[in-house]
């Protein structure tokens, strides 16, 4: 606790500085979607302008990048704003691309008898497909709820655990589910109840879900994703549960309701993760029980810590960066792991609190100035809590 | 019956299993407050490397790779692998760790979790154990000690005792009976047990904490070692070094030590022992495919009635 006392002065001018950004971005009403509607216009642009995935290599690495930002940023929410550890950030995007999988693809099959894509852009279809991965994030959302419990009673390395082990669960549950029907005349010759329990093709993965995914919808939810998780970080909520992550008790003394602050964290962060799985699963057309593995949770977990615990752009850059990397690493695919071990180990040795720390990438270059000018003690609060 | 008793045995072989591993994440737990995420990469180390000797130590000592060699091989083996992991134990500590000893304890677990992936992903390397499985050449005779049959015609079944089971417990047992003593009963005991209480105070007190840090994690990663060479006696055919069984097998014996009270070196062993029940009892009559729910399932529950484990203690949390 003895740097509880440097780490004032910062928290104080950290806390003021988003009062000023929430009297910036607070205006009546529609204002704040402004942001958001930026966001689809690029989403549009890039869509209409790059070669689809299906042609390009390039457009799907693009693609992949905003799925893997979605699901940094939204662990972000649970492991550097609130300071829980969750390692099961896999899991929940396991349960969202399942979920949306099995909506468009046994919907497709019941809607027009075949699970090829349907409709042209903002077609029946896609709309189908929105609508699963919404299903999908909420689905995820309330395994978010339900892991959230423990960790009113938990703390730490153990909710870690408990995390990874409900990711090890569902791993093993979707192993468990039956084949996958693929002939459309045995599905209605039999009737619905053979949907439950769903069959999810066992462990050899969903396969063949319509690939609906593309650059707009990557980038408009990705957008969305953004705006929502910094608009939250400046709210008063997400102030709740940054005070959450600096002391638990000192914000329980300050009438913080912890418990109800986790457990949003891990709902929100969870709606997000499932969304993203939902995008996953119609990228690739496949998705399989071992994307729900801890192995995958890692390298969301590695994001977070890298981009800097609670820092939305230092997460978005290093998920940018961590997906590159291991593309331009393809010759040395064995050593692409160590390379990221490596990473870890040695910016958890040099620069624990990650590239950008609690700050965002524009207020690094305010900080600066404020440092020349007062040359004060410049501990983050991220330090704190041992 | 027979099938209780017979799934008795496996439980107990595994469980002792469990609780070899379980004792290095308790202790190092108890001591720096942080799941040793690497503790089953030096299980994998201990297997591999018992793998390795035996490759080459047996045909250099003139004895095929199929025939079973004098029991002192396989002690030989057994102890040269546990000092190549307490020496790998050792310098992660020092090299990883340490530097890391007044940082929050998130920064310790990220870097043991980096750590553990480095460790697998050297492992993997071509010209370290190689991305694919081995087949581990028999040490001990698998014979049966003492058959039972019990009933009669259709219905008749064996219960054997096999050779390897005996071994396993035996050596886990021994192994832990030695620990207990070291912890317990000696100077160095003291020590471990005083800096887990309150390492700045221990420091005070003249105990060089430092050394004592190193010791337990020498300690532990020799029982990792034990604990993995046990394993390919049991099951010769080991995985590839970055396979999930591994940190499953890891994780389970956490969750043991979670179980039992972590911190607490009799709650570890108790908690490997339930895990292997509820493991093997669930697999046989229930069914073997949710074996890892079981397991996970039964962590949630019990942290959620009591979140310090079955013997462990609770401390209020003080301004």
């Amino acid at each position: 606790m003895m740097r509880g006392t440097s780490s004032v002065g910062s928290d104080a001018a950290a806390v003021a500085k988003s009062e000023a950004a929430e009297v910036a971005v607070k205006g009546n009403g529609w204002t704040g979607l402004i942001p958001i509607a930026i966001g689809i216009l690029i989403a549009l642009v890039l869509h209409f302008s790059l070669p689809a995935p299906q042609r390009s290599y390039n457009t799907q690495i693009l693609q992949i990048i905003g799925i893997v930002i979605v699901l940094a940023v939204s662990l972000n929410i649970v492991n550097g704003m609130t300071g829980q550890f969750s390692i099961g950030h896999a899991g929940f995007m396991a349960v969202g691309g399942y979920t949306a999988a099995s909506i468009t693809y046994y919907g497709s099959m019941l809607l027009w008898g075949s699970t090829v894509k349907h409709g042209g852009f903002l077609g029946s279809g896609d709309w189908l497909f929105l609508g699963s991965c919404l299903a999908g994030g909420l689905v995820a959302a309330i395994a978010g709820y339900v892991v959230g419990l423990p960790s009113l009673r938990l703390r730490g390395d153990y909710l870690a655990i408990v995390t990874l082990g409900f990711g090890e669960i569902i791993r093993v549950v979707l192993q468990q589910t039956g084949p996958l029907i693929e002939d459309i005349e045995a599905l209605q010759s039999v009737g619905l109840k053979q949907l439950v329990p769903p069959p999810l093709g066992g462990s050899l993965g969903f396969s063949g879900i319509p690939k609906y995914t593309n650059l707009f919808w990557v980038y408009s939810i990705l957008a969305i994703t953004l705006v929502v998780a910094y608009r939250l970080k400046s709210s008063s909520a997400g102030r709740s549960m940054i005070s959450v992550r600096e002391d638990e008790i000192a914000a329980q003394a300050m009438g913080v309701n912890i418990a109800r602050q986790k457990v949003t964290a891990f709902v929100v962060a969870a709606f997000f993760a499932g969304v993203a799985g939902g995008l996953f699963a119609h990228s690739t057309g496949t998705v399989s029980p071992k994307d729900a593995g801890f192995q995958q949770s890692f390298d969301y977990v590695i994001m977070t810590v890298l981009g800097g615990r609670g820092s939305i752009s230092g997460v978005t850059l290093a998920a940018v960066f961590l997906t590159v990397l291991p593309e331009l690493l393809r010759d040395f695919e064995q050593y692409r792991l160590i390379v990221y071990a490596l990473l870890l180990i040695i910016m958890m040795l040099v620069r624990p609190q990650g590239l950008l720390g609690i700050h965002e990438v524009w207020e690094m270059f305010n900080r600066r100035r404020r440092k020349a000018e007062t040359s004060g003690s410049d501990v983050s609060p991220a330090e704190v809590g041992s | 019956m027979s099938d209780f008793a017979q799934t008795l045995i496996t439980a107990i072989a595994i469980g002792s299993l469990y609780a070899l591993i379980a004792l290095g994440y308790t202790m190092v737990y108890g001591i720096l407050k942080f799941i040793n995420f690497a503790h089953s990469d030096i299980v994998v180390l201990g297997a591999w490397g018992s793998y390795s000797l035996s490759v080459r130590v047996l045909p250099a000592l003139g004895y095929g790779l199929k025939e079973v060699p004098p029991v002192w091989v396989a002690l030989m083996i057994l102890l040269l692998a546990m000092i190549f992991c307490g020496a790998i134990g050792f310098t992660i500590e020092r090299l990883a760790y340490r530097p890391l000893r007044r940082a929050p304890r998130l920064n310790v677990l990220i870097t043991a979790i980096g750590v553990s992936l480095l460790l697998q992903n050297v492992g993997q390397l071509s010209f370290v154990f190689g991305a694919s499985p081995q087949d581990m050449p028999p040490l001990l005779s698998d014979r049966a000690l003492a058959t039972f049959s019990f009933g009669e015609g259709e219905s008749a079944r064996q219960l054997v005792i096999g050779m390897v089971d005996v071994v396993i417990f035996t050596t886990a047992t021994s192994l832990m009976l030695i620990m207990q003593y070291l912890v317990f009963r000696t100077k160095l005991g003291v020590a471990m047990r005083a800096v887990s209480f309150n390492t700045d105070t221990a420091a005070l007190m003249g105990i060089p904490v430092d050394r004592v840090v190193s010791f337990t994690f020498v300690l532990g990663s020799m029982l990792a070692a034990a604990a993995g060479f046990l394993i390919v006696m049991k099951y010769p055919s080991i995985s590839q070094p970055a396979h999930t069984i591994w940190v499953l097998l890891g994780l389970k014996a956490f969750v043991a030590a979670v179980i039992g009270g972590i911190g607490n070196v009799r709650g570890a062993v108790l908690g490997g022992f339930v895990i292997a029940f509820v493991e093997q009892f669930g697999a046989f009559y229930v069914s073997s495919n949710y074996r890892d729910v079981y397991v996970f399932t039964l962590l949630i529950l019990i942290l959620l009635v009591k979140p310090s484990g079955l013997l462990g203690s609770t401390l209020r949390e003080k301004v």
